[in-house]
């Protein structure tokens, strides 16, 4: 089973963001970078799958000059190779420019299964294998909790909303968007990381592809949201601060 | 020129976020001074047309075939780009539904077209559409528009607009029908059963108060400090996703979008930073609490209270202060 996984890199998660000054992006310099958590889920479904199956996991992602180590750490973790449509522009793209670079990529090469992460940490559109799937012409579903394949089938249950879910069965070759949880992501080893160096990677520009990155969505404004409600911040030390908030939730929100 | 609300149903039921998206797709026709159409889409919807049909609307669709009584998304893409093609709107809203989720991106590529997803509020500025979307978990806004000609596709966030400020109408709307034809051999997808996995037996819904623990809490060894925290408050422990998907508590005390909707007396976040899929599952509670050591974390944009600080120092400070009395 040829399996392309799809990952982004994306801000760590706690990072101190800063709007840029053109205020339709952040400060992404000096911030650290690291695989979106929901795509490593993605990954390690994708390297579960080829341990029964066999065949190949290809990661691949569209991405800015940094993306490399994205691509190397999925290639420590067990990935077959690496493929990147590197151009600095994808780290602010919508998904219909960085879809259409993963779909050119993959279109080069066999594929029987797409995976996808829920959705980036960034831009959060979860919209990428969506997509895909139409560029590729591919059966899809969303939010799956268990892959199983059997021959040229495959079946998944794909949970709904309040607690329910759904078994589909569709034809390979097909794309799966993978729902966070799904699994326990392994973590690289020594021994993994050394491979990984000697690892095939393929790197892309958009022109060899013969696409291009072209807004579809564009931020006219990047802010700090501003608060709903007034927070009523409690200071001191914590014993000072716990018996603000229980003498508050007693007598002003009376909920105790 | 309209804008088109798509609801959803199943089996009959509406989705309740139906109502809330109809109640956007209301208040933007009237600002951009467009009619309103609102297609259902499924087989046999007749009963539901007519319920619509009471509410202040130009127009009601069917979009009604027997290949459209399950859902898949090869199906729903099909019908409903022929129901776009057909009635040429100026906005397509849905519900930010799972559902919707999972086929409006491909229908609005299908079409050419981005598709504006999750926007908490819709804007009619200088004859521009203008949708506001949240980043980085919740933690920067966007105003974002869609480039290009054509329709524009976007999807509402739940709880963002109002089902009980959907008008009535003067008088029924009208019922019509979007004629589609849809190859049900052409579907690939095959939904098999759906079913509920065996819960047991807590139901934070009903709580009146929650202390609700996150990633702040570091370490699976570490969640008694919740734990305590919520048997001093005689409060349910819940918890945000990644707890639960890490196993170091079940499923079903997980808060925000795929687990439950609450909305407790109180809702004491520890240790949560407040990302999108949380807050939709929380927002409504009557008072929230937020205790997190980073001070710029979203969570404290909906909270009543905040203590920015350790958890590990001031959770047990709150258990020794309830001991007191």
């Amino acid at each position: 089973m040829n399996i392309f996984v799809c990952l982004k890199q994306v801000p760590a998660r706690d990072s101190v963001l800063r709007v840029n000054s053109a205020a339709d992006w952040i400060d992404a310099e000096d911030l650290t970078l690291e695989m979106n958590e929901p795509d490593s889920f993605a990954l390690e479904e994708g390297l579960r799958l080829k341990e029964k199956h066999g065949g190949e996991v290809i990661a691949i992602s569209a991405g800015g000059s940094r993306a490399g180590s994205t691509i190397r750490e999925a290639l420590a973790k067990g990935a077959d190779r690496g493929v990147l449509i590197e151009d600095d522009g994808y780290a602010q793209a919508d998904t219909l420019s960085t879809a259409k670079a993963l779909a050119a990529a993959i279109k080069k090469e066999p594929h029987d299964l797409v995976l996808t992460g829920l959705q980036s940490d960034d831009s959060g559109f979860g919209q990428t294998g969506a997509i895909l799937a139409e560029l590729l012409d591919l059966p899809h579903s969303s939010l799956i909790m268990e892959v199983s394949a059997e021959g040229q089938t495959l079946k998944v249950k794909r949970e709904l909303e309040a607690g329910w879910f759904e078994n589909i069965e569709m034809p390979l070759p097909a794309l799966l968007t993978i729902q966070s949880g799904i699994n326990k992501v392994r973590y690289a080893t020594l021994m993994g990381i050394k491979r990984a160096k000697k690892k095939p990677f393929q790197r892309y520009t958009p022109e060899e592809l013969g696409v291009e990155i072209s807004v579809s969505q564009r931020i006219l404004r990047l802010y700090t949201p501003q608060k709903s409600k007034q927070t009523q911040f409690l200071e001191g030390s914590p014993r000072e601060q716990a018996a603000q908030l229980i003498d508050k939730l007693r007598f002003e929100a009376r909920v105790l | 020129m309209s804008v088109l609300v798509i609801t959803e149903q199943q089996g009959g039921v509406w989705h309740n976020m139906s109502w809330e998206c109809l109640a956007a797709g209301q208040q933007t026709a009237e600002a951009m001074g467009l009619p309103l159409v609102a297609a259902v889409v499924g087989s046999d919807v007749g009963g539901l047309c007519t319920e619509i049909a009471a509410k202040a609307v130009s127009e009601v669709v069917a979009v009604d075939d027997a290949a459209l009584g399950e859902y898949t998304p090869d199906g729903f893409t099909a019908a409903l780009q022929q129901v776009v093609e057909q009635l040429s709107p100026t906005l397509v809203l849905f519900p930010h539904t799972y559902q919707v989720r999972d086929f409006g991106p491909k229908l609005a590529t299908r079409l050419g077209r981005p598709f504006l997803s999750d926007a908490i509020d819709i804007r009619f500025e200088d004859g521009e559409l203008v949708f506001v979307r949240q980043l980085f978990q919740g933690k920067m806004n966007a105003d974002v528009t869609a480039e290009g000609d054509g329709p524009v596709f976007a999807s509402v966030q739940s709880g963002c607009f109002r089902a009980d400020h959907v008008k009535a109408g003067d008088a029924a709307a009208s019922i019509g029908n979007v004629d589609v034809s849809i190859d049900a051999s052409a579907i690939r997808e095959k939904p098999l059963e759906r079913f509920k996995e065996s819960k047991g037996g807590v139901d934070l819904t009903q709580a009146e108060l929650i202390v609700s623990v996150g990633r702040g809490i570091k370490d699976p060894e570490n969640i008694p400090v919740a734990q305590s925290l919520a048997d001093a408050f005689g409060a349910e422990l819940a918890a945000s996703r990644p707890i639960c998907d890490n196993g170091w508590l079940p499923l079903e005390r997980q808060v925000g979008s795929s687990g439950s909707q609450v909305t407790p007396k109180m809702y004491l976040a520890l240790g949560i930073s407040g990302a999108i899929q949380h807050v939709v599952g929380m927002k409504g509670s009557e008072t929230i609490v937020a205790i997190n050591k980073d001070e710029g974390a979203p969570i404290f944009e909906i909270a009543d209270y905040g203590i920015v600080g350790d958890l590990f120092e001031v959770a047990p400070a709150l258990v020794d202060a309830l001991k007191e009395g």
